[in-house]
């Protein structure tokens, strides 16, 4: 086990909005090592990315973090003050975003974006900035770098342009990286660029990263360790390998089983979740997937289950687990909700009339 | 302006083929280049048969979409010929143009951008009943309900705006849209793309499921090559505005015939961190060069990594030929040998 490096403690970040408290980070734990890959996953409103915005204390209006520790190398970030906060962003963690154009300034040559980020943080003098932009970009293998740091962001293409932001992003030799769906806007050779690049620095330079997606292929790809989130909550956490082989929460079964493989011919239907994400304004009693979940019993409506371990290093939150559950109940879940649904609108159809044409 | 065609490797009945597209091109002039062009189309050659799934796939720009607005008549070819149902299209104007188009359908990547934010889901739905003038207008009524209930939202909600819907439920209302005139092929582009996981797979659910019931012939494009794969039966690789090649789902996937295809599939990850840890993507080198002036010969050559060039594959086009399997056609000089 190495050293820790960050260590999030039961952090909450609310919403103060028109329609009440959206609870968007609700009571997340979690910790990441030194060098080590941690991957956060979940769909869109669980919570992931505003947990990366919360320990860079970036949360957007009108939201705050209510209570909870983040704790990074022993300090806690929540309670700095605002130098201490801009020393901590950029020299201790960088973000990289979904989508490098937006996050770039249009007007401003990108080395001097690039020596911009390492003159603000005074870590590097002027001069030796200057010096070190062709050395990062050629670190993230921009082709011709000596040249290209005088372009542009639209005389870059795409995946050029990422890799500006990751050059950007490791300026400051930060100890953890947080990337938010880095690959996401590319296509997928370029994607598999990215990937390949992501993975080469986080051998040679021991960065550690949190990778923020909703691609179980990528943490798959790029990840020790995954955290899964629901509902501004942690459902599951555990090695990469022992998660994909033997998830314990009816979440994270349904997560991995609801995307196609590209390298398997087609044999079940795709499960899909029934329902929708819940609400965070107001959100159901118990568990929080009860409404969606296939394994349901009673228990699940009323009583929240804990983040129980599972197994050595996993933790699930779930009163039944998959290993428990009903081998009808996981059929039932594979040949999937819609197909009952759209069995009955078809029966319901056939009462109307027939599909009525001109 | 392009090597000759041959015949594909299996002759399939003509009256198996729904919509053919040979040797289509779509050329968009760039204005104050002096006649320089866009070559978004550039020479296709494409069957898509009764009642299948076609995939098409290729990255950004390589003239995907673009085929996909001149095979539902939506922009004009500049040279080329599009039957379906055996009427050439491109040749069609007016009247009988309308009722092609009734046949055909589309859906858009984004549910947010294509539905009307001031037209209630009821008047979106029956927008295209009232513009072919279909039924009374009772019928058309029940029509919208029965469409709703069809993609499996609650028929009450005609009333409804479409910010009133998630994501998932946007795009059901844009296939029923889709589905209002009975049409006998839909063309899906990106159509799951921007869905989040779980509401991915059910709308994939959802339109094999129609598929199924309506024996709807599908165009399926998306640059997500996994989805692809689970949902069609025919997959067509394209590359820079040309199809370089075409094959049976498991074929493409088992046995690519050209390096790029191979490229493409090895870039994708797996959902299996034991796979992931032995897979080796071939990365390409460089990008995708400019559709205004595509390299000369077989314009993957830049970038491949069994080019002969200078040689054959800088010199010469590679025409679409028999290659690998019993239905798998690749444009490539060297074809299988990568």
């Amino acid at each position: 086990m190495g050293q820790i490096l960050l260590q999030v403690e039961d952090l909450h970040t609310q919403f103060f909005t028109s329609r009440g408290v959206v609870r968007a980070v609700d009571g997340v734990s979690l910790h990441i090592e030194a060098g080590e890959t941690l991957g956060v996953v979940g769909e869109s409103g669980c919570g992931k990315t505003i947990t990366a915005l919360s320990v860079l204390r970036l949360v957007p209006e009108p939201g705050r973090i209510t209570s909870g520790k983040i704790l990074f190398r022993g300090r806690d970030v929540t309670k700095m003050d605002d130098d201490e906060i801009r020393d901590f962003r950029g020299n201790d963690v960088a973000m990289i975003f979904q989508d490098p154009m937006t996050s770039l300034n249009p007007v401003t040559k990108i080395g001097f974006q690039i020596e911009e980020a390492m003159t603000a943080h005074k870590r590097f003098s002027a001069g030796l900035a200057k010096g070190r932009v062709v050395e990062l970009l050629k670190r993230v293998r921009v082709p011709a770098a000596e040249t290209r740091v005088k372009d542009y962001p639209h005389q870059f293409s795409g995946g050029m342009r990422q890799r500006a932001m990751i050059a950007m992003g490791l300026a400051n030799e930060p100890a953890l990286l947080i990337a938010d769906e880095p690959t996401t806007a590319l296509d997928v050779t370029v994607q598999a660029q990215i990937i390949q690049l992501m993975k080469q620095l986080n051998r040679e330079l021991g960065t550690a990263m949190m990778l923020i997606t909703h691609n179980m292929a990528l943490v798959a790809s790029l990840c020790q360790r995954v955290v899964v989130m629901y509902a501004g909550r942690v459902v599951e956490e555990g090695p990469v390998e022992q998660i994909f082989d033997s998830p314990q929460h009816p979440y994270t079964w349904s997560l991995l089983r609801s995307v196609p493989r590209v390298d398997e011919a087609r044999k079940d239907r795709l499960v899909s979740i029934r329902g929708l994400p819940p609400d965070l304004v107001n959100s159901p009693a118990g568990c929080k997937f009860h409404p969606r979940c296939p394994f349901v019993v009673d228990r699940c409506k009323v009583e929240e289950p804990p983040l129980a371990e599972v197994a050595p290093d996993q933790v699930a939150r779930c009163w039944v687990l998959m290993r428990n559950a009903r081998q009808e109940d996981v059929d039932a879940a594979k040949t999937s909700a819609l197909s009952v649904e759209a069995a009955q609108t078809l029966k319901a159809q056939a009462k109307v009339g027939g599909v009525a044409g001109s | 302006m392009q090597a000759a065609e041959k015949a594909p490797a299996i002759a399939v009945k003509p009256e198996a083929v729904l919509l053919r597209v040979e040797n289509a091109f779509k050329y968009f002039p760039v204005s104050g280049l002096g006649g320089l062009a866009v070559r978004a189309v550039d020479g296709v050659d494409l069957e898509i048969r009764r009642g299948e799934t076609l995939g098409l796939v290729g990255e950004s720009g390589c003239g995907k979409s673009t085929l996909a607005r001149l095979i539902t008549a939506l922009l004009p070819v500049t040279a080329g010929k599009i039957t379906f149902d055996g009427q050439d299209i491109t040749k069609l104007r007016g009247r009988r143009l309308r009722r092609i188009r009734q046949k055909m359908q589309m859906i858009f990547q984004d549910p947010y951008a294509s539905l009307d934010p001031r037209m209630t889901v009821g008047d979106i739905l029956q927008e295209p009943l009232d513009n072919f003038g279909i039924g009374s207008v009772g019928h058309r009524r029940r029509r919208v309900q029965e469409l709703l209930r069809l993609v499996g939202l609650n028929p009450n909600f005609t009333n409804r705006y479409p910010h009133e819907f998630s994501g998932g439920q946007r795009q059901r209302i844009g296939i029923a849209r889709a589905l209002a005139l009975n049409p006998s092929f839909i063309v899906c582009d990106e159509a799951v793309s921007a869905l989040d996981v779980s509401i991915q797979a059910q709308i994939i659910n959802l339109l094999q499921d129609l598929q199924k019931e309506f024996q709807l012939t599908y165009l399926f494009i998306a640059h997500d090559l996994a989805v692809v794969r689970h949902l069609s039966d025919r997959i067509a690789v394209m590359y820079l505005g040309k199809v370089v090649e075409t094959a049976d789902r498991n074929d493409i996937y088992e046995r690519p015939q050209h390096p790029y295809t191979k490229a493409l599939l090895s870039s994708i990850p797996v959902p299996d961190p034991k796979v992931e840890r032995e897979r080796a993507p071939i990365t390409l080198k460089g990008e995708i060069p400019s559709p205004v002036n595509p390299p000369s010969g077989c314009r993957f050559h830049t970038r491949c990594p069994i080019a002969r060039a200078p040689g054959v594959c800088s010199e010469q086009e590679p025409a679409l030929e028999a290659h690998g399997a019993a239905d798998q056609v690749a444009a490539c000089h060297f074809a299988g040998q990568a």
